[in-house]
């Protein structure tokens, strides 16, 4: 599996080619890459398995498991899947070469911000949607509310 | 419904939050303006506080959950009113999280009714006030139709990426009046300031980052990661064809205004996109002068950009 950096400087090199529909494929495999690195992280296997057709998704959900500030990237999944839709069924649109460029940069956004959560994951509770609304750790630290 | 909402959102009870008094007085200047171009009646919150923002949640979500729940106390019990208008998405998250709190967990409910009883506040039972952002409180007073028929000048036609940030839909289930089919908002593609921005003439571009971090969170601990972030916005909006990005939380909007100058200075990546509250463009689009809606203080400066488009 590359490092994120790796991942990163492949994003950065498609970027400045300026990437085409045929990319779509690898942009793909470059999302999951990364999603694979925050479940490992969490001390998972990532899923071999699909969600809506797409394992991206069914990594992102396996991701966001009792960490409901991984959703903050829930989208740029989505848009990522959307996105390789768009750029596998119509290949030859006049709007092929800035889905692409979309593509790459939902990838890219998506590699930068679990890169800054696996840096700093104690960050994660700074985030507005961090953490379940009630959990046990609520109480188990100070009480400031007495 | 859409009558009733135009009615209970002309007059309502206004919490600016302390951003807003900050590096966000743009938006609160043009947020007041506008509302006053419009016949819309704000009241501000008296005697407001902090809603508890990130560092009072960290250290004990029921604090959190108090500070913001005195907001609605005071507007339920001062003011005798029954509808917030929060501009800024932090502040709006927070009401909206202590509405569900209150709704939701007793032990949050106990923590609130003791703090306000010590503070000899007023108590708050969920259900009293609607939380509602500066987006919906456009959106149901006036609406797209009247809009346009107001709008004097209008957008010209500017290209628009409107960036909503992580908090105006993040987590759902505090939201439960969105997605709720036609006419409300969605928390997977939000589409109330594109609506609106349209109506007043602007085009809005398709931008898949609308909802995506803007690092906001990592500005102090680390730096490289959000003006990463930001960079990757920009850069995704120009490769959109965007001239501008319409912001509606004042957090997201200085940090994509800072960070896109940090971008320059750090990594040597320029970017021309220009950031704009979305009551500013609104403002212009009715006829307000840059200087009523707060355009000088914008770190990002535009006034080329809508002089050249005819928008001012």
């Amino acid at each position: 599996m590359r490092t994120l950096t790796q991942i990163e400087q492949c994003l950065a090199a498609l970027l400045a080619h300026g990437p085409r529909a045929a990319d779509a494929a690898a942009l793909l495999a470059l999302a999951e890459e990364v999603i694979e690195h925050w479940v490992r992280a969490r001390g998972e296997d990532p899923t071999g398995e699909r969600r809506e057709g797409f394992r991206l998704l069914a990594l992102h959900r396996q991701g966001a498991r009792d960490e409901p500030s991984f959703n903050a990237c829930r989208e740029s999944c989505r848009e990522l899947v959307y996105h390789y839709n768009l750029l596998v069924l119509q290949p030859d649109d006049a709007a092929a070469d800035v889905w692409a460029g979309m593509m790459a940069r939902l990838a890219n956004h998506l590699c930068l911000f679990v890169a800054g959560k696996l840096q700093e994951r104690g960050l994660g509770e700074f985030c507005c949607a961090s953490r379940p609304l009630r959990t046990t750790a609520d109480s188990a630290g100070a009480d400031f509310s007495r | 419904m859409a009558d009733a909402k135009t009615d209970k959102y002309r007059r309502v009870a206004y919490y600016p939050g302390c951003a807003l008094e900050g590096t966000g007085h743009a938006y609160n200047r043009s947020t007041r303006q506008l509302g006053k171009a419009l016949g819309l009646d704000l009241v501000e919150v008296p005697n407001w506080n902090c809603c508890g923002a990130m560092e009072a949640k960290n250290i004990d979500p029921k604090v959190q959950t108090y500070l913001s729940a005195r907001i609605l106390a005071i507007t339920a019990q001062r003011m005798n009113m029954d509808v917030v208008m929060a501009p800024c998405n932090g502040c709006y998250h927070n009401l909206k999280k202590a509405e569900y709190d209150l709704g939701n967990d007793t032990d949050s409910a106990a923590v609130v009714e003791r703090l306000a009883r010590k503070a000899g506040d007023p108590s708050y039972r969920a259900g009293q006030v609607e939380t509602i952002h500066a987006l919906e409180w456009i959106k149901g007073a006036i609406g797209e139709q009247e809009l346009r028929r107001r709008v004097r000048g209008g957008l010209k036609g500017l290209k628009v990426a409107n960036y909503y940030g992580c908090m105006y839909t993040r987590p759902r289930h505090i939201f439960p009046e969105k997605d709720r089919g036609p006419g409300s908002e969605s928390t997977a593609k939000p589409h109330f300031m594109d609506d609106l921005l349209a109506a007043a003439g602007a085009q809005n571009v398709e931008f898949p980052l609308k909802t995506a971090c803007c690092g906001g969170a990592h500005t102090l601990s680390d730096s490289d990661i959000s003006t990463r972030l930001v960079l990757n916005i920009l850069q995704a909006a120009e490769a959109a064809g965007a001239e501008v990005i319409a912001t509606e939380c004042p957090t997201c909007h200085s940090g994509l205004e800072m960070h896109q100058v940090r971008a320059e200075k750090k990594f040597g990546k320029s970017t021309r996109v220009k950031i704009i509250y979305f009551t500013q463009l609104l403002g212009l689009a009715l006829g307000l002068s840059p200087r009523q809606v707060g355009m000088a203080e914008n770190v990002s400066d535009s006034a080329e950009l809508l002089a050249a488009k005819g928008v001012t």
